[in-house]
């Protein structure tokens, strides 16, 4: 089996209320009146740590967690309530070591300066692990929290219309425009810009702060930003994809792209989609992972993670879809699909545990020791920051002098 | 003894900031945004059983003449991600920040304040400022200039919107019975309708309510309007009136406006921003205040201070020679940007011929004139001195207790909390341990719920 690092997997775990399955509350082992307090999320990812992971991601969003995608439900029966992503995974960050931080951060209606500097900051904080996993909201009753405009709603059949299309296009494109303010604010600052020069009393080089005097469709800023350039540089940009447009704003502005096929075809397709794409975007051969989601259940035998999953669709009332496949079987069983997809061009996954208390611990003490069996896994953190273990390198940024 | 009790004193460490109060030229000093520095800092600060730690904010880097002010420590992290990751190296001290409510929506500070609150178990604390330039707006999609007289009234719907968004939920709405599979008691928790001049906004707020219900509120404007929204709708203010006699003013005019809003007297506390110099004796301490004042006062930073005034480039003057003779320029473009200091020469002509003459009965250079004038320590001396100085002003009413900001980062509290403290706990006039988890109980507030409870 090869350990070359090249051949090996990264992982990642989505972290989401007490699991991804909506009666995962109600599971002895989870702990659903702990979920807005520091402890909870710090357990949660120095589990994922324990485990070698390279990040965990942490959902977010603007409204109340709803089953339906474009509305509230009004359930009483599900998590309702949470946490800013961001200040949680700030909280959890001194209190852990080596694993990447990736928050939720919606484009649609927040700052794209307020994000650049929390996200610089995060990695301040955390040494050099921040990330940012940036999503959109079409939700009308998310933008009537902010009141600046009316949304109407975007469901599967507004999405059939080519208005639908355009304003979901208009969105990714949005969104597309805040990465990259995002990221020139990052790099608004040069690495060196700091001198602390005590015989000219000048603290920064002026000249290696810079205005990004970003002008779009959507919006201006002018810039610099008021954090100094991150230790990473740029921390690395996330965000999930179904379907062209968002695969355009994975090919066009993000480092790590979360993809949903369920099966090896699917994933084929998906990947040279994106491939395409990225290339078409100007970022041929530029390094740019396409992971893959999947819900797990993970038990010692199939028939248990099976019985687990029936029974937590009958508490549900329903059985639990997903937009990612659902995959219920021991970890060696899930071992093989990983090794299956990554054939197809996957460079890593993000297991988004349907109980968080359960099926954490079966990926950390269950799936990685057998990816290590089989080559597949580090054995040890190999590098200090997200970028390390990513295999991104840390570039210089776009406006320092190239001399 | 008779009389009144002895008033306990509140004590809050300003992390150093952006102005040339930061003596970043010391051999000593350290970084400005590693996390090392703001944990050093926040960890003294818990050591001596301080009330809060507080942030400044700024949303653009400052210019003067068109180019980014390069003679004060720049760059500065986020405050709410920052306040986050010292609440997991830090067990009882508040966490203050300064929150703009020009560049912001409610609805997302709401729920940041609301999550910092919960991250650190009942800690949190907001400075609401308001800004007014185009120049700062400039970093933001949705811009954020706003008309003067707009900035209060923005402010305070604003306020009054997130305190909405605070107490939709009240506290008893989570179940999570396994048994019935019923999570939230009621499914329209968090619902919320503000129809108002400057919001429009309805919905359902996504935080349950934190432990201190609301972040404690602080308010920092000195003007007739910033001290009436103190009195109506703030717990603490970050004053700058720190000498007996202005204290005593401050505190005197801001606590009889408190009646008009229903409050009582001990509801609204009166915290000025205070500096220090401290040594082992008097003596050392006033050569100590000197030589730091001349640090903060760089020749190049003279002349720049000068021009705050002046509106025009004067760095063809020396700094060691006489005031310039020519008038300031009083049009309406300033040449300092992003500075909040430069509106309090109103009229500019008059403050430089006061200069002048003050200068020249003094023989003193332009840089002498701006040690002199600018902000001297509020508290020079030894321990003994330092600590009955700060409590004389708090038992005569010049304040409630000091926000203190100290000219070195990060260790520049370290002597503070290890000499003056001790001698404050002495005295009997400050705590030897937290009474309480919340930064409510520090301050001695009520939490909102009890306020309506008491009413």
């Amino acid at each position: 089996m090869s350990s070359n690092p090249a051949s090996r997997l990264h992982l990642a775990v989505a972290l989401d209320g007490t699991g991804w399955h909506p009666a995962s509350w109600r599971e002895q082992v989870a702990r659903p009146r702990d979920l807005l307090t520091a402890g909870y999320w710090a357990d949660l990812v120095a589990e994922a740590e324990r485990g070698l992971l390279d990040f965990v991601t942490l959902e977010d969003g603007l409204a109340l967690q709803s089953s339906r995608p474009g509305e509230p439900d009004g359930r009483t029966d599900q998590v309702r309530g949470r946490l800013d992503a961001v200040l949680t995974a700030s909280r959890v960050a001194p209190l852990t070591r080596h694993i990447g931080l990736v928050p939720t951060v919606i484009a649609t209606h927040t700052e794209p300066f307020h994000v650049s500097k929390a996200i610089a900051t995060l990695d301040y904080v955390s040494t050099g692990r921040a990330g940012l996993r940036v999503q959109v909201s079409p939700r009308p009753h998310e933008a009537a929290h902010f009141g600046r405009r009316t949304f109407p709603p975007l469901g599967p059949a507004e999405l059939r219309t080519p208005a639908g299309q355009e304003r979901l296009a208009d969105l990714f494109d949005e969104a597309a425009d805040h990465v990259e303010v995002v990221r020139r604010l990052w790099d608004s600052w040069e690495d060196d810009a700091e001198i602390r020069d005590v015989a000219t009393g000048r603290f920064v080089d002026r000249d290696k702060l810079h205005h990004i005097d970003f002008e779009g469709r959507y919006f201006s800023v002018k810039g610099p930003s008021i954090t100094p350039r991150p230790p990473q540089g740029q921390p690395p940009v996330t965000a999930l994809a179904h379907r062209t447009v968002p695969y355009r704003l994975v090919a066009r502005q993000a480092d790590v792209g979360y993809v949903t096929p369920h099966d090896a075809g699917q994933a084929r397709a998906i990947v040279a989609e994106i491939r395409a794409e990225q290339e078409a975007a100007g970022r041929a051969g530029e390094p740019l992972h396409v992971f893959g989601d999947l819900v797990v259940l993970l038990d010692d035998d199939q028939a248990a993670a099976e019985d687990r999953r029936g029974r937590l669709d009958a508490l549900a009332g329903e059985p639990y879809e997903s937009d990612a496949r659902i995959f219920a079987g021991t970890p060696a069983r899930l071992a093989d699909l990983l090794q299956e997809l990554a054939e197809e061009g996957l460079t890593g996954f993000r297991l988004r545990p349907a109980v968080a208390g359960h099926d954490l611990p079966a990926v950390t003490r269950g799936l990685v020791p057998e990816l290590q069996r089989r080559g597949l896994f580090r054995t040890a953190y190999e590098a200090g920051t997200l970028r390390g273990l990513l295999g991104l390198a840390r570039l210089a940024g776009r406006y320092a002098a190239t001399a | 003894m008779t009389g009144k009790p002895l008033k306990q004193i509140h004590l809050a460490a300003h992390f150093p900031g952006v102005n040339n109060t930061t003596v970043w030229s010391d051999p000593e000093a350290g970084s400005h945004i590693e996390f090392s520095s703001f944990a050093h800092f926040a960890r003294t600060a818990e050591r001596a059983r301080f009330d809060f730690l507080f942030l400044a904010e700024g949303l653009r880097l400052r210019e003067q003449g068109g180019r980014i002010y390069d003679l004060d420590v720049v760059g500065r992290p986020d405050t709410f991600t920052v306040l986050a990751a010292l609440a997991a190296v830090t067990e009882h001290l508040g966490l203050a920040g300064t929150i703009n409510s020009t560049f912001n929506e409610p609805y997302e500070v709401a729920r940041q304040f609301a999550s910092l609150d919960h991250l650190s178990g009942g800690r949190s604390a907001w400075n609401v400022v308001t800004s007014w330039d185009a120049f700062t707006g400039e970093n933001f999609r949705r811009g954020g200039f706003l008309p003067q007289e707009e900035r209060y009234s923005r402010a305070k719907e604003f306020l009054a919107t997130a305190n909405e968004l605070f107490d939709s939920w009240h506290g008893d709405e989570i179940v999570a019975d396994r048994a019935t599979g019923v999570f939230l008691r009621d499914a329209k928790a968090g619902s919320f309708v503000h129809q108002g001049h400057h919001f429009d906004i309805h919905g359902q707020f996504d935080v349950p309510r934190s432990p201190q219900g609301r972040p404690v509120i602080f308010q920092a404007g000195d003007s007739e309007e910033g001290r009436e929204f103190a009195a109506s709708s703030a717990d603490a203010v970050f004053s700058r009136h720190a000498t007996l006699e202005g204290g005593r003013a401050f505190h005197a005019d801001v606590k009889k406006r408190l009646a008009r809003y229903g409050r009582r007297h001990d509801q609204l506390l009166i915290l000025p921003a205070a500096t220090f110099a401290l040594a082992d004796t008097d003596a050392e301490a006033e050569e100590l205040a000197g030589e730091v004042r001349r640090r903060q006062v760089s020749g190049a930073t003279a002349l720049r201070h000068l021009e705050f005034v002046w509106n025009r480039d004067l760095s063809s003057y020396d700094p060691e020679g006489p005031l310039p003779d020519i008038d300031p320029d009083v049009g309406d473009d300033h040449i300092s940007k992003g500075r909040a200091q430069v509106r309090m020469y109103r009229d500019p002509i008059a403050t430089a011929r006061e200069w002048r003459e003050l200068a020249a009965a003094n023989n003193w250079s332009i840089r002498d004139l701006v040690i002199h004038t600018g902000n001297r320590q509020n508290f020079v001396g030894s321990p003994e001195t330092i600590a009955r100085t700060i409590d004389e002003y708090v038992q005569a009413d010049a304040a409630d207790g000091f926000i203190l900001v100290p000219h070195l980062t990060p260790t520049g509290l370290d002597g503070f909390a290890d000499k003056v403290v001790p001698l404050l706990q002495e005295r009997g006039v400050f705590r030897t341990e937290y009474e309480g988890p919340t930064l409510r109980h520090h301050l001695n507030l009520s939490c909102p719920d009890d306020r309506r409870a008491a009413s």
